[in-house]
C-alpha cells in the first residue's frame, strides 16, 4: 500500500482546525480561571482548624485527583444533560485541576514566612485583611509558575471534551479526517498545533520560574 | 439505579475482563515508560551535545503534542502511512509509554542532579569508574527520590486508560459503558467506574509507598509505618522543591 501525503488536505483542514482551536483556547483559559479560584478556596478552607470541614474536603480532593477526567466528564454530562456541553467541560476541567492546584496553593501559602502572620496579628489586622493584604500577594507569587504549568497541561487535555460533543480542535480533526479519509494529515497537523502553542509557553514559564528565583 | 447493579452482578465477568485490560495497559505502559524514562533521562544528563539534543527533542515532542492526539495518530493515521494495523491495546501501551516516558525522563534527570555534589566528588576521590559511581553511589540515592514523582505519573497513566474506550479496546470503561447502554442508568454506572478507578489508584499508591519505604530503609533512613497509608503528596508550588509537576509542561 502506498501512502501519499496530500498538502491540499492540510491547507484545506487548517481553517477548520483553527476554528476548533478557538474553542480549545477558550476552554483552557476559562478552565484554568475556575481552577485557580476554586483551588484557592479549597486551600483556604483546608486551613480551618475544624476537622469537620477538612477531612471530607481532603477525601473529596483525593477522589477527584485519582479518577479519570474522561469519566468525570461523561458522568457530569449524563447528570446535567440540559446544560451546554462546553460549560460542563469548563466546569469539570476547572474542578479537576482545582484539586491539584489546592495542593499547590497550600505549599505556596506554607512558604510565606511565619513572621508575616505574626506581624499581621501584631498590627491587629483582621483575618480578611491579613489574607488579602499580606499572605495572598506573596503566596500567589510562589504559585504562578505552577499555575502556568497546569494551564499547559490542561490545554493538552482539552481533546477529552470531544467526548461530550464539544467542537474543539481534535474533534474537528476527527470530523475532517473521517469525511475526507485524511486522518494522517489532520492528526499530524493537530499535534503540531499543540506543540507550537504549548512549547513556547512552557519555555516562558521556565523563564518566569527562574526570574522568581526558584 | 437498581437495574444497573443487578445487571452488573449478572455480568461481573465482563467487568473483570475489562479491568484486566485496563490493568494490563497500565502496567505495560508504565513498564515502557520506565525504560524510556531512564534512556532519555540518562541521555539528557550525558556530556555530548548531540545525545542531549536528541533526548531533548524527543522529550519535548512527546510532551508537547498531547497524548490524545498521539494515541489517535497511532490508531487512525499510522495504518494509512505504514500499512500495518496496530491493535487498540498495543497503540495504547505505545502511546502511554512514550508520553509518560517523556515526563518520566525529567524525573530521572532531576533526581540524578539532586544527589549532592559531594557524593560525586567522593566517588571520584575513591577512584571509582563512571559505571561504578553510577551503580553504587548515585543511583541508589536517586532511585528513592524518583519514587514519589513516579507514583504520580503512574496514577496519571492509569487515569489516561479510559482513552482506550475511544479506540475500541475492551477495557474497563468500555465494559461499564456497555452496561450503561443496556440499563440506561448513567449515574450508577459512572459512579461505579469512578469508585473502581479510585480504588485502583489508591492500591497502586499503597504499593509504591511500601517500595519507597523499603528503598529509604536501604539508605539507612527509617520512616514510620504511618506514612504507608498516606495518599500521594501533591507536587507543591515551585517553592516546594524541584519535583516536576505531573502532566505539566515545563520544569
Amino acid at each position: 500500500m502506498t501512502f501519499e501525503w496530500k498538502w491540499d488536505r492540510v491547507s484545506d483542514a487548517f481553517p477548520m482546525l483553527m476554528d476548533g482551536f478557538v474553542t480549545t483556547l477558550l476552554a483552557t483559559v476559562l478552565g484554568i480561571l475556575v481552577a485557580a479560584v476554586l483551588g484557592l478556596i479549597v486551600a483556604m478552607a483546608n486551613r480551618t482548624p475544624t476537622r469537620f470541614v477538612t477531612v471530607p474536603l481532603r477525601i473529596l480532593v483525593e477522589f477527584i485527583r485519582s479518577t479519570p477526567l474522561l469519566v468525570q466528564l461523561v458522568f457530569a454530562y449524563a447528570i446535567f444533560n440540559t446544560v451546554d456541553p462546553l460549560t460542563i467541560g469548563i466546569v469539570v476541567l476547572g474542578i479537576h485541576y482545582a484539586s491539584y492546584l489546592s495542593e499547590v496553593y497550600r505549599a505556596g501559602i506554607d512558604a510565606v514566612p511565619r513572621g508575616q502572620w505574626e506581624a499581621s496579628r501584631a498590627l491587629s489586622l483582621s483575618p480578611g485583611r491579613t489574607w488579602r493584604a499580606v499572605i495572598l500577594p506573596q503566596a500567589v507569587r510562589n504559585v504562578l509558575p505552577a499555575l502556568g504549568n497546569y494551564a499547559i497541561a490542561m490545554f493538552k487535555e482539552t481533546p477529552f471534551l470531544a467526548v461530550i460533543t464539544v467542537a474543539e480542535m481534535v474533534s474537528k480533526a476527527r470530523e475532517y479526517g473521517s469525511d475526507h479519509f485524511a486522518y494522517t494529515e489532520t492528526f499530524t497537523l493537530a499535534g503540531l498545533i499543540f506543540l507550537v502553542a504549548s512549547y513556547p509557553t512552557s519555555l516562558l514559564m521556565r523563564r518566569l520560574e527562574k526570574r522568581l528565583g526558584h | 439505579m437498581g437495574d444497573f447493579f443487578s445487571y452488573f452482578s449478572d455480568h461481573v465477568s465482563q467487568a473483570v475482563s475489562g479491568l484486566g485490560v485496563t490493568v494490563e495497559a497500565t502496567l505495560l505502559g508504565a513498564l515502557l515508560a520506565l525504560v524510556l524514562s531512564f534512556v532519555f533521562g540518562l541521555m539528557a544528563n550525558s556530556k555530548p551535545l548531540l545525545v542531549r539534543g536528541i533526548s531533548r527533542v524527543i522529550v519535548e515532542f512527546f510532551r508537547g503534542t498531547s497524548l490524545y492526539v498521539q494515541l489517535f495518530w497511532l490508531f487512525y493515521a499510522f495504518p494509512l502511512v505504514s500499512g500495518y494495523e496496530l491493535s487498540a491495546l498495543f497503540c495504547g501501551v505505545l502511546a502511554f509509554g512514550m508520553n509518560y516516558g517523556a515526563y518520566g525522563s525529567e524525573v530521572v534527570r532531576g533526581a540524578i542532579n539532586a544527589v549532592p555534589k559531594a557524593q560525586w566528588e567522593a566517588a571520584i576521590a575513591l577512584n571509582m569508574s563512571p559505571w561504578q559511581r553510577m551503580r553504587r553511589v548515585i543511583m541508589p540515592q536517586a532511585l528513592v527520590q524518583m519514587i514519589p514523582p513516579f507514583t504520580n505519573l503512574l496514577i496519571q497513566l492509569l487515569k489516561a486508560t479510559p482513552l482506550l474506550w475511544l479506540i475500541g479496546a475492551a477495557d474497563l470503561t468500555t465494559a461499564i459503558q456497555q452496561m450503561r447502554d443496556r440499563t440506561g442508568s448513567s449515574t450508577a454506572a459512572y459512579l461505579t467506574l469512578l469508585v473502581v478507578y479510585f480504588v485502583l489508584a489508591y492500591a497502586m499508591t499503597l504499593v509504591l509507598n511500601a517500595v519507597e519505604r523499603a528503598g529509604k530503609r536501604r539508605l539507612g533512613q527509617y520512616t514510620g509505618a504511618r506514612g504507608l497509608l498516606r495518599t500521594r503528596t501533591a507536587e507543591g508550588a515551585a517553592a516546594a522543591g524541584p519535583k516536576a509537576p505531573v502532566g505539566g509542561g515545563a520544569v
